[in-house]
């Protein structure tokens, strides 16, 4: 069966698609990912993936055509408004950052709503599967939607790639960064702007829903392997791919089971077991240290040392 | 009761049960949690399904809320165990449960009315239909009757506890110290949270549950201080967008649960532009006036370290590298206070003006 599978990942037309995209998203989104999750902004994935479904909507609706790229433009248009408006509340208001992420997130949902009911009662033939963006439907990818992937999500991992060193800085000292002179509010934006791109990424494969986890999860499951950033980063990438993949071909493989929550269900796992195994920080390495050490203290209680 | 009405009381309750508990979400700094327990019913309702055989209004309850108090216990275990923050640990739970109950749900159940979008936008519209029927007796619109009854229950618990809620929320450590626990406060907040977001749902989808949660509650905290003011203003923002936006679907034939959001996102945008006391106009207003008054403050300190407590208007422009606009703005400013006179070209200061300037410079602790 294991031979069967790996030929037909080269060889099958959709399961080639649907590995090679789902593998571009966990990299794409790992990679970015880790950066947000340092800077506490993990769930703004989440926030700008709801954020784009107006986006898809109003790109539908002026142009009447479903072609992935130009409601890629609108998703990746409207979720970089959310941004600015996320970031605008939080500097300029005295809303913490997870109300705003909650206001932008709900609002622009809503707004996404009705202007999918606004298209679905008028009589466009055309517009049948446009709420496939929100659970993402893997299975519809061509290798056009590959290639476009590839380009957008190349462009983000090119942005955080030449400015590794202010990402780092960003992430773990912005006083810092500011105080000598790094732009941190432009900086912030471009880390978000990239993350806007890797959503617009997801859309197609996971849908608006679940993208939160293709951006904590791996990053997350990442992060307890490694104290170095560098490190954590490519890990975030290879673990976000070999979720992705290993999800698509198991969805694909068996009957019924939708590809979007198989991916999530295989970076969640991932997250479990770094959790628990992961060397230095495991859970289960602790709990044991813990218990030897506690046996050593009570074994050398002065009451007992004759 | 005409069907209209239905909605829209329907609406109007849905407002005020959910923003009853999203003022202390907010204030807590909890937001997203909502957002969380919202997704991760889906697997509980699955689960109260494949239990009672069928849908059943009171399993769908109990197992919805087993979820939702789940998710909290998961996230806090996760946070607790120092391996990833809040926002990480959130972005963990809630797509895993939510990708569980999906997978359940088209793998075994793809036939049946159980439908993870209907979840998530629910459709106020069939409230009318939706009927609660007891003993063959058809009491009135299930929907209605549960978010009154929660609305009912969330304000009981609120005028209960409003004292021990008000501390544990703005100073937990006195709360303990006092002998109230934050962490049964907490629990409790947690588990009326996740009964609101079941009862909620059903009728007015999943994502507007939380937008009825955090919007209000957000645009509220935007325009007072006030505990009581605020969940007054939260109450009213909710229940008010509730009829507005039916109104204004129901004129463009468009998503009711959607509109409300949208009329809600209206709400907000109108209180974060012009609060009086946080809105960012207000703050612009009093930047540019803390911005004018530091200039004003440096140009006498200027003058009076000349030896005649005068300059010409070009040299001074020169000497603090300002530009035309700023000098004469605050010029204008100490010239208006009688701080300054101009006296042909130049600047002077006038004996009030030396005054005001050692007082400065003595507050600023410089010659």
């Amino acid at each position: 069966m294991i031979p069967s599978i790996l030929h037909d990942l080269i060889f099958d037309y959709t399961l080639r698609n649907v590995a090679l995209g789902s593998a571009i998203l966990g990299i794409v989104g790992g990679v970015l990912g880790s950066f947000a999750l340092l800077r506490r902004q993990g769930l703004v994935g989440d926030a700008l993936a709801h954020a784009a479904l107006p986006g898809i909507c109003l790109a539908f609706m002026l142009t009447g055509a479903r072609t992935p790229i130009v409601l890629m433009l609108g998703a990746a248009i409207s979720g970089w408004i959310g941004t600015l408006l996320i970031l605008r509340i939080v500097r300029d208001t005295r809303l913490s950052e997870d109300t705003a992420l909650g206001v932008i997130l709900t609002v622009f949902f809503g707004l996404g709503i009705v202007l999918l009911t606004q298209i679905q009662h008028s009589d466009n033939a055309n517009q049948a599967g446009l709420d496939h963006y929100l659970f993402g439907q893997a299975a519809t990818l061509v290798s056009e939607d590959v290639r476009t992937m590839a380009v957008v999500g190349g462009i983000a991992l090119a942005i955080v790639g030449l400015l590794f060193k202010e990402m780092k800085l960003l992430a773990f000292d912005p006083e810092f960064a500011a105080s000598i002179g790094f732009p941190t509010d432009r900086l912030s934006i471009l880390l978000t702007s990239s993350i806007v791109l890797a959503v617009v990424i997801g859309l197609q494969t996971v849908g608006v829903v679940l993208m939160a986890a293709m951006l904590v999860g791996p990053a997350a499951a990442a992060r307890q392997w490694t104290n170095r950033l560098g490190v954590m980063v490519v890990l975030a990438g290879v673990f976000g791919a070999a979720a992705g993949v290993t999800g698509a071909m198991i969805s694909v493989s068996a009957r019924q089971i939708p590809t979007g929550p198989m991916i999530v269900l295989c970076v969640t796992a991932l997250v479990i077991i770094s959790l628990l195994f992961a060397p230095e920080r495991g859970i289960v390495w602790d709990s044991l240290r813990r218990r030897a050490l506690s046996r050593t203290v009570l074994a050398s209680r002065p009451g007992e040392r004759k | 009761m005409s069907a209209q009405e239905t909605i829209m009381l329907t609406a109007v309750f849905a407002g005020a049960a959910c923003s009853l508990v999203g003022v202390f979400l907010v204030l807590r700094r909890m937001a997203m949690m909502a957002d969380a327990i919202s997704h991760a019913i889906l697997p509980g309702l699955v689960a109260s399904y494949v239990l009672a055989n069928g849908p059943n209004l009171a399993a769908g309850i109990l197992g919805a809320s087993a979820a939702g108090l789940l998710t909290v216990v998961l996230v806090e275990a996760l946070q607790r165990s120092g391996r990833v923050k809040s926002d990480g640990a959130i972005g963990i739970v809630f797509p895993a449960l939510f990708a569980l109950g999906t997978l359940v749900i088209s793998r075994w159940f793809a036939n049946v009315h159980l439908d993870a979008d209907a979840i998530l936008f629910g459709e106020i519209a069939f409230a009318p239909f939706d009927r609660l029927i007891i003993g063959g007796q058809d009491i009135g619109s299930q929907p209605l009757i549960v978010l009154a009854a929660l609305t009912a229950i969330n304000l009981g618990l609120l005028l209960l506890f409003f004292k021990e809620l008000k501390l544990a929320t703005f100073d937990a450590g006195l709360a303990a110290a006092l002998g109230f626990s934050p962490v049964v406060i907490h629990y409790g907040l947690m588990v009326a949270v996740s009964v609101t977001t079941v009862g909620g749902f059903a009728a007015v989808g999943a994502i507007l549950v939380v937008a009825l949660m955090i919007v209000p509650a957000a645009t509220a905290y935007l325009l007072t201080d006030r505990l009581g003011w605020m969940i007054a203003i939260a109450v009213t923002v909710g229940a008010g967008s509730g009829i507005v936006g039916y109104q204004i679907a129901w004129a463009l034939d468009v998503s009711i649960s959607g509109m409300i959001a949208v009329v809600m996102g209206a709400a907000f945008t109108l209180a974060a532009t012009f609060s009086p006391s946080h809105g960012v106009v207000a703050r612009m207003i009093q930047r540019n006036r803390q911005r004018e008054q530091f200039s004003a403050d440096v140009l006498l300190l200027h003058l009076n370290h000349h030896p005649t407590g005068a300059e010409s208007l070009a040299a001074l422009t020169k000497e603090l590298g300002w530009t035309a606009g700023r000098l004469a703005s605050a010029a204008r400013r100490i010239e208006r206070t009688q701080l300054v006179t101009t006296v042909g070209d130049e600047l002077r200061l006038t004996p009030l003006g030396q005054e005001e300037a050692r007082r400065l410079a003595a507050g600023l602790g410089v010659k």
